[in-house]
C-alpha cells in the first residue's frame, strides 16, 4: 500500500482529516490501466481522482500535460479548478491547473495549446475539438491520466461516445494513458466500466461507502393536488414553509417551463421575501453565473432549479432537495437527494410533490424503488453511427489517416467494440462522398485518398467541420432581451416565438415579460407589472417515466386497498375499479365511452410520453383506415386519449403488431417527430450544418428546412446511411417504438375492451392534458381551409 | 380547375397550388428560382455533400406543371441557376428532361442575381419580358404596376394551420412567385422586404395539395385575441 506521502500527510493532519479508504485505495492501485469508482455526492470523489495526479506531479519533474479532467459541465470544470487549487496552494506544489471550455477566451486557448498546463479541465466537446488540430500529437505527448467526472451522467449519451472515440485517439497519441472514472450511483457499474476501459483492458471497480440512507417522504397537503398538469402551484405555501425551516433548499423541476411558472408564483406568495433565486440552461450565462456566486456566498436560502443543477457542483449548505412534479426516473432522483448534505455522514433530505392526482401514485412507486435501490436503467444500444461519422471528420482534420489503423483504434471503444469493417467503411464513405447509390460527387469529395491515406480535399473544410463539433442538440433558440437594451434576458425556442404575437406576456428568468417583436433573430420585450402571463410555457422535453418505475405502478394497481396513499387518491382508484378496471402489466386496457358528444377512446399501456405519443400517432392512422374518423388525441406517461366520429367497436384489429410496424414505416417517412430525429443525426454526422463562415451574413432565406433533405432522400435514396441511422434511432428517443415492442410482447396483444357510458375516473385527467394532436388527413385541409374563410370574414373581404 | 385566381391590371392569371403561375392568354408558364446546382456549390465550397436529387427532383416536378399545362412560351423568372457554374452540375438525364420540355416552345431564361448572365443550355436569355401588358422580371421593382417577380421566397404560416407553406404574394397590381426549387428556403411574406411592396390590401395563396387565399395581415395588426390551443396559463 502506497503510503501517503509527507506534504500530503501533513497537509491532512492540519485540516483534521482522515484520508477516506476510498481514497487511499485510487492511490495505491493508482498504476492500473482503468479504475471506475463509485461514491456518493460529497464522498471525496474529485480529491480521490485527482490525489495520485497531485502526488505524481509533486516533485516538479513532469513537463507538459499529465492530467486530464473531463466533466459534462463547463461549471464543474472552473467549480473544480477553485476547489483544487487549496490543496496545490497550501501544500506549495508546483503544478498549473488550468480550464479550457467554450467560454475560455481565444488567447488563453492558443497558449494552452502551445505550452499546456499540468492539469487540463475541460468537457468532451472541448476535447473533441482539440484532437482536431494538427498539433494534437504535441499537446497530448506526454498525458498519463485522465478523469471523467460524472460518467455516468456522460455513458447514456452520444456526448459520452464522442468523448470515449476521442480517448481513443488520446490513446494513440499517448499510449499508456491510465482512465479513472468516477460515478454517483448506478444501477449497473459494470455497463459504465465496460465503456470506459479500452477494449479488452479490464476495468476495476472501487465503490465508496454509501453513506446514510436517505430521508425521503412526499409531501401531502392540505388541499388537493389537481387532477392534471405540472405546476404544483397548490403546494407553494407548504414548500415555503420548508424553505423557512431549512437553511439552503434546492427546489428541482423537470422542465424549464415548470421552473419558471413556480418560481414566478413563488415570488407572488413570498410575503417574508426570502432570497430565492431562479437556476436553468435557457437563462443567459451572466444571470446564472450571477445565482451560482449568490449560492456560494450562502445569500440564498433557496433556489428554483432544473437538470442544468443536477451534477455536482458543491453547493455547500444545501440541507433540503424538494422534487417537483414525479421524478419519472428513480436514478435521477436518486442523484438529485445527493444534492442535499454533501457532509459525509449526514443523511440526504429530500421531499417529493406531487404535481397531480397520478403523479401522488407514481411519486409513491418512486419512494419504493428508491427505498429498495430499485435503480432504472435502459439497456444500451450500440455505439451511434452519426457521431463515428463526427470521428473521421474529426480525425481528417488533424491530419491524414490510415482507414484500417482508425477502425482498429474505434473498436478499442466500449461502445463500438462490435463494430463490423462494413459499417465503419459506410461511414467512411458517407464522410468522402455522401455516399449516394444514385449519383455521386466525383469531383467534389469531402475526403480523398493520397498515397493510401485519407485527408480533406480542401482544407478549408477543416474550418467548418471545427465549428460543427459536439454532439448537443441546441433546438433552434433566440435569445430574449429588452427593448433598447443588450443585455440579454435568455432564450427561446424558435418554434415558441413563431406563435407569439405582439402584445403576448410571457415568462422568462422569473419575470412576466410582453412580446414586442423580432429583430434581427432577437425576441425584444418590454416589462410587465402583470401578475399572471397569458402564455406560460415555452416547450422543452418532458421526460418519460422509465419502464421500471410503470412497472411498480402497475403493481401497486394489484393491491385490494392503498393505505400509503392519501385518501382522495385512494377513492379515485377505487371508483375506477368499480366503473371499469385498472390497468395491468399483461393486458392493454381500451375504454370506450361518449364524452362532449364525441366517441373517446382510451388506452393505457404504461410505455411512457413518447411511445404513448407514437401509439396515438399510428392508431389514429389504424383508425382512419378502419373508418372511425380521428380527430386527434392526448398523451400522456400512462395512456393516449383519442376521439373519433365513430366508435371503435373492436379494438383488436388495431393493435396487430406486424400491421403496427408497418404502419410504423410507411408513418416513419412523413412523420414531424421522425423528421426532427433525422434532423439531430444529420447535424451530428455533418450533413447539415448547423453554423458556416459565412451563416453570419446569409439571412434565412438561404437556408432551407432539413424536412426537405429527408424527403429528398427518402424519394431518391431510401436505403442511405442517414436513413438507416434515423430508422435505429427511432426505436428510442422521441419516437421511442422500442417500448411499445415492450408493451405488446409485456402484453402478448391481450387487450380488455371496457365500454362506459362516461368517463372513466382514470381517463378524466387526460380530458385536461394540454399538447392535443389533431390528425392530420383530409379533415386537417378542411379545417385550414375554415380558418382562411373565417380570417378573409374577419378581415371585412368577401372571400 | 384546382387554381386560384389572381388578376393583374386585369389580365387574368392563375397561381397553381404546385407553386407556378399560368397566363391563358399568352399561354405562358411561370416558374421562379429554381436554384438548379444547389448540392454541386456546396459541395464545391467544402461544405456538406447534400443528396444530389435536387435538380431531378426540380425539374420532374416542373415536367409536370408542363404537361398539364401543354404552354407555348415557359419563363424562368431568375436564379434558375444557384450559380454561374450550376448548368455544367446538370446530369444528362437532368439535361435529357430540360430538353425534352423544351421542344416545340418558346424558353426564356430571366436573369436573376444568382445567375446574371447567359448559360450553356438552349433557350433566350432575357433580362426581362412582356406579355399582354404585364412585366416578368427577377427582382420587384419600387412602384411597377403589372409585374411578376421571384426572388423573395415568400412563404407563410397561417394561425393553426401548422408548418409555414411557400406562397404567392399578390395585391392585383403585382405578384410575387414562391421560389420551385427543392433546395430552397423562404422569408416570411410578413416581413418588410416583402410586405412594403404591396398595398394594404394584398393576400398571399399558399400552395399545397390545393391553392389557398389568405389575406395578409401584418403582425402588429393580426388580432392577439385568438384563443390558443394548449398554451394557455392553468393556475392548477
Amino acid at each position: 500500500m502506497n503510503a501517503l506521502p509527507r506534504p500530503f500527510a501533513d497537509w491532512f493532519d492540519t485540516r483534521g482529516w482522515q484520508i477516506h479508504p476510498h481514497q487511499q485505495e485510487m492511490l495505491s492501485r493508482a498504476s492500473e490501466s482503468t479504475l471506475l469508482l463509485i461514491a456518493p455526492t460529497g464522498g471525496g470523489k474529485t480529491l480521490a481522482g485527482f490525489l495520485p495526479s497531485l502526488v505524481e506531479l509533486a516533485d516538479g519533474a513532469h513537463k507538459g500535460l499529465h492530467t486530464l479532467y473531463v466533466s459534462p459541465l463547463k461549471a464543474l470544470a472552473s467549480d473544480i479548478k477553485r476547489n483544487l487549487r487549496t490543496p496545490v496552494d497550501e501544500m506549495g506544489l508546483p503544478i498549473r491547473i488550468e480550464d479550457r471550455t467554450g467560454d475560455t477566451s481565444y488567447t488563453t486557448k492558443r497558449r494552452q495549446r502551445a505550452d499546456p498546463p499540468h492539469i487540463l479541465l475541460t468537457t468532451p466537446e472541448s476535447l473533441a475539438l482539440l484532437t482536431s488540430y494538427e498539433d494534437a500529437p504535441r499537446i497530448f505527448a506526454g498525458l498519463s491520466r485522465v478523469i471523467i467526472d460524472e460518467i455516468h451522467a456522460l455513458e447514456d449519451s452520444k456526448r459520452g461516445d464522442q468523448l470515449m472515440l476521442a480517448l481513443s485517439r488520446l490513446e494513440t497519441l499517448a499510449p499508456g494513458l491510465r482512465r479513472v472514472g468516477l460515478s454517483a450511483t448506478v444501477e449497473d457499474p459494470g455497463r459504465i466500466a465496460h465503456a470506459l476501459a479500452r477494449q479488452p483492458d479490464p476495468c476495476r471497480i472501487l465503490t465508496a461507502d454509501p453513506g446514510p440512507e436517505p430521508d425521503i417522504s412526499m409531501l401531502v397537503t392540505e388541499e388537493k393536488p389537481p387532477w392534471s398538469g405540472g405546476g404544483a402551484a397548490y403546494a407553494i405555501p407548504a414548500v415555503l414553509d420548508l424553505v423557512k425551516q431549512h437553511r439552503t433548499t434546492l427546489i428541482f423541476h423537470n422542465t424549464r417551463a415548470q421552473a419558471e411558472i413556480f418560481f414566478h408564483n413563488l415570488w407572488l406568495a413570498n410575503d417574508d421575501s426570502l432570497p430565492i433565486g431562479i437556476h436553468h440552461g435557457s437563462l443567459d450565462r451572466q444571470q446564472r453565473e450571477a445565482v451560482e456566486a449568490a449560492m456560494v456566498r450562502g445569500d440564498l436560502r433557496a433556489i428554483v432549479c432544473t437538470g442544468s443543477l443536477d451534477l455536482g457542483i458543491d453547493w455547500g449548505d444545501v440541507d433540503l432537495v424538494i422534487q417537483i412534479g414525479a421524478p419519472k426516473n428513480v436514478k435521477r432522483l436518486i442523484q438529485r437527494i445527493g444534492r442535499a448534505n454533501h457532509r459525509y455522514n449526514a443523511p440526504s433530505k429530500a421531499v417529493l410533490v406531487p404535481a397531480n392526482r397520478f403523479e401522488i401514485v407514481e411519486c409513491v412507486a418512486a419512494l419504493d424503488a428508491a427505498k429498495a435501490g430499485d435503480l432504472d436503467g435502459d439497456p444500451k444500444g450500440p455505439g451511434p453511427r452519426d457521431v463515428l461519422c463526427q470521428h473521421i471528420l474529426i480525425c481528417a482534420c488533424a491530419g491524414p489517416f490510415d482507414a484500417e489503423a482508425l477502425f482498429r483504434e474505434v473498436r478499442t471503444v466500449g461502445a463500438f467494440a462490435g463494430l463490423s469493417r462494413a459499417a465503419f467503411d459506410d461511414c467512411l464513405d458517407f464522410c468522402a462522398t455522401g455516399g449516394y447509390a444514385l449519383r455521386a460527387y466525383d469531383k467534389w469529395q469531402r475526403l480523398k485518398q493520397v498515397d493510401g491515406l485519407w485527408q480533406l480535399r480542401d482544407p478549408r473544410s477543416a474550418q467548418r467541420i471545427r465549428m460543427n463539433i459536439g454532439t448537443i442538440q441546441d433546438t433552434d433558440t433566440l435569445k430574449v432581451r429588452y427593448r433598447g437594451s443588450f443585455k440579454p434576458l435568455g432564450e427561446v425556442e424558435e418554434a415558441f416565438a413563431a406563435t407569439l404575437t405582439p402584445g403576448d406576456t410571457f415568462l422568462i428568468g422569473g419575470q412576466v415579460v410582453r412580446y414586442e417583436g423580432l429583430r434581427e433573430m432577437t425576441v425584444e420585450v418590454s416589462r410587465r407589472a402583470d401578475r399572471k402571463p397569458k402564455i406560460a410555457t415555452f416547450m422543452g422535453t418532458k421526460f418519460a417515466t422509465s419502464t421500471q418505475l410503470s412497472a411498480r405502478i402497475l403493481e401497486m394497481f394489484r393491491q385490494d386497498s392503498w393505505p400509503d396513499l392519501p385518501g382522495h387518491t385512494q377513492d379515485w382508484l377505487t371508483l375506477q375499479r368499480e366503473v371499469s378496471k385498472l390497468p395491468e402489466a399483461n393486458r392493454i386496457l381500451f375504454e370506450s365511452f361518449i364524452y362532449d358528444g364525441r366517441p373517446h377512446s382510451c388506452i393505457y399501456g404504461f410505455a411512457g410520453r413518447n411511445a404513448q405519443q407514437t401509439l396515438g400517432l399510428l392508431l389514429t392512422q389504424r383508425m382512419e383506415a378502419e373508418g372511425t374518423a380521428p380527430l386527434g388525441f392526448v398523451s400522456t406517461d400512462y395512456a393516449t386519449l383519442i376521439w373519433s366520429v365513430e366508435p371503435v367497436t373492436d379494438p383488436v384489429p388495431l393493435f396487430d403488431p406486424d400491421q403496427l410496424r408497418e404502419n410504423f414505416d410507411t408513418w416513419l417517412r412523413g412523420n414531424a417527430v421522425m423528421k426532427r430525429t433525422f434532423r439531430a443525426s444529420a447535424t451530428i454526422a455533418g450533413l447539415i450544418e448547423r453554423r458556416t463562415p459565412q451563416s453570419k451574413k446569409t439571412g434565412k432565406q438561404a437556408t432551407f428546412s432539413s424536412d426537405i433533405l429527408f424527403d429528398t432522400l427518402s424519394k431518391y435514396d431510401p436505403d442511405h446511411l442517414m436513413l438507416r441511422i434515423t430508422r435505429e434511432e427511432a426505436l428510442r428517443g422521441l419516437v421511442d417504438f422500442g417500448r411499445i415492442e415492450e408493451m405488446l410482447s409485456r402484453t402478448g396483444g391481450h387487450i380488455d375492451h371496457v365500454k362506459t357510458a362516461r368517463l372513466t375516473p382514470l381517463a378524466a385527467p387526460l380530458l385536461l392534458e394540454a399538447g392535443r394532436v389533431p390528425f392530420a388527413g383530409e379533415g386537417r385541409e378542411r379545417l385550414l381551409e375554415a380558418a382562411a374563410e373565417r380570417a378573409i370574414t374577419e378581415a371585412g373581404l368577401a372571400p | 380547375m384546382n387554381a386560384s385566381t389572381i388578376p393583374l391590371c386585369d389580365i387574368p392569371l392563375m397561381a397553381r397550388p404546385a407553386g407556378t403561375l399560368w397566363q391563358p392568354g399568352a399561354r405562358a408558364l411561370c416558374v421562379s428560382d429554381l436554384h438548379l446546382g444547389k448540392s454541386d456549390r456546396l459541395a464545391r465550397a467544402g461544405g456538406a455533400l447534400l443528396p444530389p436529387y435536387e435538380n431531378l427532383e426540380t425539374l420532374s416536378r416542373l415536367s409536370d406543371e408542363v404537361e398539364a399545362t401543354q404552354p407555348e412560351i415557359v419563363i424562368c423568372l431568375g436564379d434558375s441557376f444557384d450559380d454561374m457554374d450550376g448548368a455544367t452540375s446538370l446530369d444528362d438525364d437532368c439535361r435529357d428532361l430540360l430538353l425534352r420540355m423544351q421542344a416545340g416552345r418558346r424558353w426564356i431564361w430571366i436573369e436573376g442575381n444568382h445567375d446574371p448572365g447567359p448559360i450553356s443550355v438552349g433557350g433566350e436569355h432575357l433580362g426581362s419580358v412582356s406579355f399582354e401588358g404585364l412585366t416578368y422580371r427577377h427582382i420587384a421593382e419600387p412602384g411597377a404596376v403589372g409585374e411578376i417577380s421571384g426572388h423573395f421566397h415568400p412563404k407563410l404560416a397561417v394561425p393553426g394551420g401548422g408548418v409555414a407553406r411557400r406562397c404567392f404574394v399578390w395585391d392585383g397590381r403585382r405578384c410575387i412567385l414562391p421560389a420551385f426549387g427543392a433546395y430552397t428556403g423562404g422569408l416570411s411574406a410578413l416581413s418588410p422586404p416583402i410586405r412594403t411592396l404591396f398595398g394594404t390590401e394584398a393576400f398571399a395563396v399558399l400552395t399545397g395539395r390545393r391553392p389557398l387565399k389568405v389575406p395578409l395581415i401584418s403582425d402588429g395588426h393580426r388580432r392577439s385575441s385568438r384563443p390558443r390551443q394548449g398554451s394557455a396559463y392553468r393556475s392548477g
